[in-house]
């Protein structure tokens, strides 16, 4: 962990929310759109339990805890909701793709597209 | 009474929730238990709503901690700063609640026949309540992390119910864009909430409030925030999905997310004033604001004038209405800095954007409940296809006609007393708002006539003469706005004393907001 520079985290947490926001954006296909969003939850969660992280430290629990920092208990709390959160819209999300397939027969956002205008 | 006034914050949230976990229950014993249960547990919360809001008039704010020993009791023994989750009412707060508590009532007596067809009714309720419960929790919390998991469980359920008749496939395809988009929003949320925690260690939202800087990151945070917003209230040009998925939820559920939208501008108004009240760079973000604000009035009118969809003609014109309000916000937050022109006009401006809130939230439903009872009667939306309606849907008539009085501000409506007070008091600040504002009025009057006239007059259609006029509860959740609209037409006066110059001034005095809570260090 040493050689691992502290701000390494929130680096990759940029580039995951980087690169979600291009797949969101340029991608056709529903499933990808799902796929860049879950990407984009993930590098949230990440950028949200690096910012607890203590160097060195120990898990927050406070029976016979040993000498030391701890880290901090609050980013991993909203990190675990958050991620309970996103499986419920990712499911929900999975779900009306299924059905817009069974409807439209295609998972792709220019065919499958009825609403214009 | 006393101490169900005390614990009402709570109440109201929690009520609701058990509401939509006891729904599936009661469903399997009996429908009309059911809808029974969703009815009196709404009206319940209405009535505490109103029973806070009077309380909040006398007392001030109302503080409510979750897990202490006392209700006011924000700061425990031996801490320095809250720590605890904290229900914090104000009368912003109060304002939007009872708002929401009202037409969320209205949608929930309206669905009882709208959705009587279709299967899966017992769920489309629990959604409901969960919904609602989600609204409440979004503007009671004094806590940043809550206002994201409520904001989530509003969206969530909200898309669940716009893709509610999964036999179309249009529905399928709003329902997704909104939970994509709400996806996206909230998590940017998220995002802007980390960006403050890491930097404070804190989410209470009046501590945040206290020791807030306005670095750079914290710039990054506000613009965050109030992109995601703007994006889950609809503002151009993040609209594109908005009237796709107001078109084709069933019409009860697009009256829900018209608040819905309203509640996400309650949480901009109270990101911008509260959390960063102090230290804002006001008059940047107050142009910014009126500028998007200036463009989503215009851009909405344009775009409805040549809808053929009922629904979603309807739904641009709802763009074009959060014009208003997002001005006379933003004009309010623009001299939030200078006292002498908040005084003379920029407490107007706020009162009128909030007054318009307000009479938006009356009367859009209204619409969008008579284009669902349009589309009850004649199975479409698209108004080519309708004709001589006036015949037969008597009372869907006459409540169209008192909602497209209201929206183009006819006098005296409720429309035109808000829009009278947005035009005043910004015209001081830079009159070609006011200019806009009276032109977007007249275009969304002529669309509006355009629709009544290609629905309602003319000779009977022969393919409609067979049909009724929709069934009661429908009639009957579109009679309590209409009531609500004429309440606020007779008594603008009293409803600005009572209701809207304490919201406004909430918003003003941020230093009230942090000391309910902090106030209690020694």
């Amino acid at each position: 962990m040493e050689h691992i520079p502290l701000n390494f985290p929130f680096l990759a947490a940029a580039l995951l929310v980087g690169i979600s926001f291009y797949i969101i954006i340029f991608k056709k296909n529903l499933i990808k759109l799902i796929m860049g969003i879950a990407m984009m939850a993930s590098g949230v969660n990440l950028f949200l339990v690096a910012l607890g992280y203590r160097a060195g430290g120990n898990a927050p629990i406070y029976t016979d805890v040993p000498e030391g920092p701890m880290v901090l208990p609050v980013p991993q709390a909203l990190t675990l909701t958050s991620i309970v959160i996103n499986v419920a819209v990712l499911a929900l999300m999975l779900t009306i793709v299924i059905r817009i397939y069974r409807h439209t027969g295609s998972l792709d956002s220019e065919k499958s597209r009825k609403l214009k205008g | 009474m006393a101490s169900l006034i005390a614990q009402s914050p709570i109440l109201i949230i929690a009520i609701p929730l058990a509401a939509a976990f006891l729904i599936p229950l009661i469903g399997m014993v009996s429908q009309k238990a059911r809808n029974a249960l969703v009815v009196v547990s709404l009206v319940f919360v209405a009535f505490l709503v109103f029973a806070l809001a009077r309380d909040i008039s006398i007392n001030g704010i109302h503080i409510y901690t979750l897990g202490a020993t006392s209700p006011d009791l924000t700061i425990p023994t031996g801490f320095m700063v809250p720590v605890r989750i904290i229900l914090e009412v104000d009368g912003m707060s109060v304002f939007f609640s009872i708002i929401w508590s009202i037409v969320s009532l209205a949608a929930a007596i309206y669905s009882l026949s709208h959705i009587a067809s279709e299967t899966g009714q017992t769920r489309f309720y629990t959604l409901l309540m969960l919904m609602v419960m989600g609204g409440f929790g979004l503007m009671y919390t004094g806590d940043l992390f809550n206002l994201f998991v409520f904001l989530e469980i509003a969206s969530i359920s909200g898309a669940a119910l716009i893709a509610y008749r999964t036999k179309f496939a249009d529905t399928q395809e709003g329902g997704f864009k909104y939970i994509v988009v709400s996806a996206i929003a909230s998590l940017m949320v998220l995002f802007a909430i980390g960006l403050l925690y890491a930097q404070y260690n804190s989410l209470n939202i009046a501590y945040l409030a206290q020791v807030i800087q306005y670095t750079t990151l914290d710039k990054i945070a506000l613009a965050l925030f109030l992109i995601a917003f703007a994006m889950k209230t609809g503002m151009v040009p993040l609209h594109l999905w908005f009237p796709d998925a107001y078109s084709v939820a069933p019409a009860s559920i697009t009256g829900m997310l018209v608040i819905t939208s309203h509640a996400c501008m309650y949480a901009a108004f109270r990101i911008c004033f509260t959390l960063y009240g102090g230290v804002i760079n006001a008059p940047v973000v107050g142009w910014i604001i009126i500028a998007f604000g200036l463009l989503t009035m215009f851009v909405g009118v344009t775009m409805a004038v040549y809808q053929k969809d009922v629904m979603r003609f309807m739904s641009y014109h709802a763009i074009s209405q959060l014009g208003y309000m997002w001005i006379g916000v933003g004009v309010g937050l623009a001299v939030l800095g200078n006292p002498q022109l908040l005084a003379t006009f920029g407490r107007d401006a706020m009162s009128g954007g909030i007054f318009h809130i307000l009479n938006h939230a009356m009367y859009k439903p209204l619409l969008f409940f008579t284009g669902g009872a349009l589309f009850h009667y004649t199975g479409t939306r698209d108004l080519t296809k309708m004709g001589g309606l006036a015949h037969k849907m008597k009372w869907t008539t006459i409540l169209y006609m008192i909602g497209t009085l209201s929206i183009s501000g006819i006098p005296p409506l409720n429309g035109f007393s808000s829009k009278i007070l947005i035009y005043e008091s910004v015209y001081q600040f830079h009159p070609i708002l006011t200019i806009t504002g009276i032109i977007v009025s007249i275009l969304t009057l002529a669309s509006f006539t355009k629709a009544f006239h290609s629905a309602f007059m003319g000779a009977e259609l022969p393919e409609y003469k067979r049909g009724k006029e929709v069934p009661r509860s429908m009639i009957i959740g579109m009679l309590i706005l209409a009531a609500g609209i004429i309440f606020v037409t007779l008594f603008p006066s009293l409803v600005v004393d009572w209701a809207i110059h304490p919201a406004a001034d909430a918003l003003i005095d941020q230093s009230a907001y942090i000391n309910a809570v902090t106030g209690a260090i020694p």
